[in-house]
């Protein structure tokens, strides 16, 4: 069913001159769904953003965001969304309820919603202190808060937040967590780009890794966790006469099969104390993205 | 934290001047209050034509004559018309810095992210810009009078010549939003705006009466649409032209060359600015 798809892309491909940003990406997300895009630096989430959010041209392939084709409707799309980029994209010597004023009139939003959503917005960032303060003297957790309100003054069903936590501090983290938790409540379709499993796995429902351009994995956090970035039992074994014990042994901890390479042997597990041979402990995950050990 | 209320967006009716307009009286806005949060930069832009008035009224005024005139307070009749051209004229230096710096930072993706008209962070730009000059123009009118300038040809006479000097620096400030747009970064934009100004204003009778050119720069001064300005504002405030009978068509119809070059230039550079503003921001 097509109505219940907030964004759909297929096979998106961005050249940057020699640079191949995107390297044909599919991705869908139903409304009301959050979904997170997992990967290092340079993988490509942010292109992939900027191409949904309709300031990339996409080299090749197609993307429907609410509906509209984010080239060929790009005003019908920016109707629909909301954009929090890496970098507080407000104004600086604007206040807090100035700024706010500014994006919903260029919404062509009637001046008495605006006025009324943003005194809003203000209260539920805990803004309303500062709101008639230039944006300037704001601490970088409150500019973040203040740049995710601007993108809200238009009620957009779709919210893109492209590393919405990256630089702020622990506190600031877990209280922009809590906003976004509460969006997502009311109904609002997220996606959200981030480094850390950590964010994907507090926030989305569902996790796509990409890296080089490529989706490399897709699925739920524990999908994913038991997948690639789970926790893996790994052995060594003096000779190779011993490995066929081995992967024997590692079968009846893990209940999978066991991987062999050379006198290494290694297998998932689905958590818990692993028993009394104590083997290494190792993870096995694309290059920075972090993944737990237990 | 409690749920949000406000509901469903209602839509603003759209202006009889149309959506462009209305996004570029917003961004206009916009620039103006950065301008009132900036008193500094505000004051020091006031303080720069200030200090070219009593510098030309004092240390060069005795040196230059104006012909067909020798009361010995003619230069600084003279010179006010020329020292609000090159004011004027300075506001394309703003348009530059401001939209550099505007290209470079977050905000420029927020406004692409938003159903505005393309046209509108241009426009907003131009407009704040030429907006400033109304109390750069106030402030120099007053350091006028108080060196001895007088306004002498009645009151609507001057009116208009303060809204031509207006027209020449909203179009100047194309120029300058032009310019901008090919900018690396804001530091680079801080001396290419300038660098053209400097002979745009001082190739010109602003300061020195033409015939005291050689003839061929005597040519391009007649031509460039800042002398048929300081021309017509000189006539319209009643003071000394310093010519007579001349050779040259704009001079002869200063008002009428300074009309069709700004908007003849606003056309040509709003285009180019347009253009190159969806290119830059639709790679």
């Amino acid at each position: 069913m097509t109505s219940d798809i907030a964004v759909h892309a297929e096979g998106l491909v961005k050249h940057f001159g020699e640079v191949k940003a995107l390297d044909g990406i599919d991705l869908t997300v139903r409304k009301g769904q959050v979904v997170g895009l997992l990967g290092p630096n340079g993988a490509g989430k942010t292109t992939t953003v900027r191409i949904l959010s309709t300031l990339l041209k996409p080299t090749a392939g197609t993307a429907t965001v609410a509906g509209f084709d984010v080239v060929k409707q790009p005003d019908d799309v920016r109707r629909a969304i909301g954009l929090t980029g890496q970098y507080a994209a407000v104004d600086e010597y604007l206040t807090g309820r100035e700024n706010l004023r500014m994006f919903g009139d260029l919404y062509h939003l009637a001046p008495k919603y605006v006025k009324e959503r943003s005194a809003e917005l203000l209260e539920w960032f805990d803004l309303t202190d500062a709101a008639d303060r230039p944006a300037k003297t704001y601490s970088g957790g409150m500019r973040r808060r203040l740049d995710l309100a601007a993108s809200l003054v238009a009620h957009p069903s779709i919210l893109f937040l492209d590393e919405p936590t990256t630089g702020l501090d622990p506190r600031s983290r877990l209280g922009l967590w809590g906003v976004i938790e509460n969006l997502v409540k009311e109904g609002t379709t997220v996606l959200l780009t981030t480094q850390y499993l950590e964010e994907a796995d507090q926030l989305a429902e569902d996790i796509v890794v990409i890296d080089h351009g490529k989706v490399i994995a897709h699925g739920t956090s524990e999908q994913l966790k038991d997948e690639i970035g789970g926790d893996r039992v790994e052995v060594t074994v003096a000779d190779s006469g011993a490995v066929a014990g081995a992967v024997e042994a590692l079968r009846q901890v893990s209940g999978a099969d066991a991987l062999v390479e050379d006198l290494r042997i290694s297998a998932p597990v689905s958590g818990g104390p692993v028993g009394s041979q104590s083997p290494t402990c190792s993870c096995v995950a694309p290059r920075s993205m972090t993944s737990s050990c237990r | 934290m409690s749920t949000l209320t406000a509901g469903t967006p209602i839509a603003m009716k759209r202006p009889i001047y149309g959506w462009t307009i209305h996004d570029g009286l917003v961004v206009a806005r916009r620039n103006l209050i950065q301008t009132v949060r900036v008193p500094e930069l505000l004051f020091f832009s006031l303080v720069q034509p200030v200090i070219f008035v009593l510098l030309f009224a004092y240390v060069f005024g005795g040196a230059i004559p104006v012909p067909g005139d020798s009361d010995p307070n003619a230069y600084r009749q003279y010179l006010m018309p020329g020292i609000f051209g090159q004011t004027v004229a300075f506001a394309a230096a703003s348009s530059t810095v401001g939209l550099a710096e505007d290209m470079h930072k977050g905000l420029i993706d927020r406004f692409r992210a938003l159903p505005m008209a393309p046209p509108a962070v241009l426009i907003g730009r131009t407009l704040a810009d030429a907006a400033r000059q109304i109390l750069v123009l106030f402030v120099l009118t007053i350091t006028g009078f108080l060196v001895g300038w007088r306004i002498d040809n009645g009151l609507l006479n001057a009116i208009y010549a303060y809204a031509l000097l207006l027209l020449f620096a909203y179009t100047v400030a194309w120029i300058g939003a032009w310019i901008g747009l090919y900018m690396p970064n804001p530091e680079t934009a801080n001396t290419a705006g300038l660098v053209w100004l400097f002979p745009m204003t001082f190739l010109s009778n602003a300061f020195v009466p033409l015939a005291s050119l050689p003839t061929w720069l005597q040519y391009i001064a007649a031509w460039n649409p800042i002398s048929a300005l300081v021309l017509a504002t000189r006539e319209l405030f009643g003071n000394p032209t310093g010519m007579a009978n001349d050779q040259y068509w704009p001079l002869q119809n200063p008002q009428l060359y300074t009309i069709v070059s700004c908007v003849v230039l606003i056309a040509i550079f709003s285009t180019l600015s347009v253009r190159r503003y969806r290119r830059t921001t639709s790679r």
